[in-house]
């Protein structure tokens, strides 16, 4: 391996002025991406700068929403209760990625500056409106999360720039949010696709709890529960639909979105909104899926990702069975 | 430019010169001798290579050593006792015929060992999530999942 100088700044500050003071430089999160890079000599850079001893990179905090600094692993937001409840999309791609010795390391910041099509983070953060906080040499700035990928590795991170945190509102108990990822194997793969959603629902005229009480709530199927609550009315107050691997970028599904957005919800409409995202979708062959399966798969697993989303916020404590219903 | 680091490896202080372009694995393989870690794919995809850095199951193949700067790194080597004796899931893999070729097996063990210091009674789904990462292009993972699983209810 070609030899590097490896530089450990303590401060955002220090590593953006190393950065643009030097030639071939590269920053290093948790490595899982870039290791690999230099490993198969893809990338030969003269100067590799760390961002893993930067404290003010690495946090989980909770006011006015939910913060996560760019430098937080993945095992550590797979952790946390309060994302696990409240942003569970995160909570399913997080517990989910790679393997433990990748999760122990790999940063949340890293899968989304590396920009793949396939990053498991992207669509939870495009569903869960995250907006991120870049620094840079002249100071601070804010963007959607919706405008940070400009294609394949490319992204809108300028010389220097460092992703500092992800910003995602509060949402309330009739919130609910989940993340499918679709592959061959159930660990150490990468999705054929992955989507997100997440819904609010509101109940009927006259207001309401949405939660299941009795006893076959436990094992029934979120179905079957659905068509129990048909007569009450139930509406997609908001809706968010994302989807990777299907574009050179994570997209939304905004046509999707619309067509959901403001109606009483049944099954058969899910299933609606799921052939709309899939025309939406422009997806490609590939080694790990054919185009046309692809397509396929978006309309089943949009209507999946609904349900389950549904699903969290009629059971909010039955969430550590996911693998009952699928 | 070689650079010197400090750090703790199975309970004893290290300092050493290294290259900054070295791995974790590199240096415990190459420099120090330490074979015991194997080296798999070389790309995060095994675990062969699986070590524990603070508590937590790496791969050291992924590792650059620069960062195990002040850290405490515990390898297959440094979790017999002192007296020489072995690990209980050492001996729960023998015991089970957990091992077949055994270049998996350092991998394994470490990667179990990190989650029952953390957990005292993963369950059978805990045990299989925790090496999932962790291949075996022999035993079919059966035997295993039991070696680990009879140290936890032995607890
Ligand atoms: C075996 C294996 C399995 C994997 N499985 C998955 C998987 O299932 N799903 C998935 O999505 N990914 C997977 N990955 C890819 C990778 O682990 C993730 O993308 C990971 O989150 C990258 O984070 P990192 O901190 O290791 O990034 P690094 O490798 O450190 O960095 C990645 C890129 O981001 C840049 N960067 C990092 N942090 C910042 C920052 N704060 N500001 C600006 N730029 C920054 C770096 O310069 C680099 O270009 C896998 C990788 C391996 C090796
Ligand atoms: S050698 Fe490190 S994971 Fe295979
Ligand atoms: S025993 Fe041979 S690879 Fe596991």
């Amino acid at each position: 391996m070609r030899g590097y100088e490896y530089y450990k700044p303590g401060t955002i500050e220090e590593a953006i002025r190393l950065m643009t003071s030097l030639e071939d430089a590269q920053y290093i999160a948790g490595g899982t991406d870039v290791l690999v890079l230099l490993r198969q000599k893809k990338i030969k850079p003269g100067h590799i700068i760390s961002l893993r001893n930067i404290k003010d990179l690495a946090f989980i905090a909770h006011h006015n929403g939910l913060h996560i600094g760019s430098g937080t692993t993945h095992a550590e937001i797979e952790r946390n209760e309060i994302i696990r409840r409240n942003y569970s999309a995160l909570h399913d791609a997080t517990s989910n990625l790679g393997s433990v010795q990748i999760r122990n390391v790999a940063t949340i910041g890293g899968n989304i500056c590396n920009a793949a099509p396939s990053a498991d983070t992207a669509c939870p953060l495009l569903v869960l409106d995250a907006g991120v906080t870049i620094a840079g040499l002249e100071g601070e700035r804010k963007i959607p999360v919706d405008e940070f990928f400009l294609g394949p590795g490319k992204t809108v991170l300028r010389k220097g720039d460092i992703l500092k945190e992800f910003v995602m509102p509060l949402f309330g108990p009739t919130t609910g949010s989940s993340y499918i990822k679709h592959t061959r194997r159930q660990a150490m793969d990468l999705p054929i696709i992955g989507v997100a959603t997440r819904i609010t629902i509101s109940i009927g005229k006259n207001g309401g709890e949405l939660r299941c009480r009795d006893i076959l709530c436990t094992i029934e199927d979120v179905s079957n529960l659905l068509a129990r609550f048909e007569d009450e009315e139930l509406r997609c107050e908001d809706i968010r639909i994302a989807m990777g691997v299907v574009a050179p970028i994570p997209m939304r599904a905004k046509e999707a979105e619309a067509a959901l957005k403001g109606k009483i919800i049944s099954e058969k409409l899910f299933e609606e909104i799921g052939e709309i995202a899939a025309n939406e979708a422009a997806p490609r062959d590939s080694v790990r899926g054919e185009a046309w399966y692809r397509r396929e798969m978006i309309k089943v697993l949009v209507k999946r990702s609904i349900l389950r989303s549904i699903d969290r916020i009629i059971r909010p404590d039955d969430m550590v069975y996911p693998e009952r219903l699928w | 430019m070689k650079k010197e680091i400090t750090f703790i490896l199975n309970q004893e202080e290290v300092k050493a010169e290294v290259q900054p372009e070295w791995t974790l694995l590199y240096f415990l393989r190459e420099v120090l001798g330490l074979t015991g870690t194997k080296e798999g794919c070389g790309y995060g995809e095994c675990g062969a290579c699986t070590v524990i850095v603070d508590g937590k199951a790496i791969n050291s193949c992924l590792y650059p050593i620069l960062e195990v700067e002040g850290k405490s790194v515990t390898t297959i080597e440094g979790i017999i006792s002192r007296d020489g004796e072995l690990h209980d899931l050492q001996k729960s893999f023998i015991e089970h015929g957990a091992v077949q070729c055994g270049f998996c097996t350092p991998g394994m063990i470490m990667s179990a060992k990190a989650l029952i210091d953390e957990k005292e009674k993963p369950t059978v789904d805990e045990i299989r999530h925790t090496i999932a990462g962790n291949l075996c292009r022999c035993t079919g993972y059966v035997k295993i999942i039991d070696a680990i699983k009879s140290v936890v209810d032995r607890r």
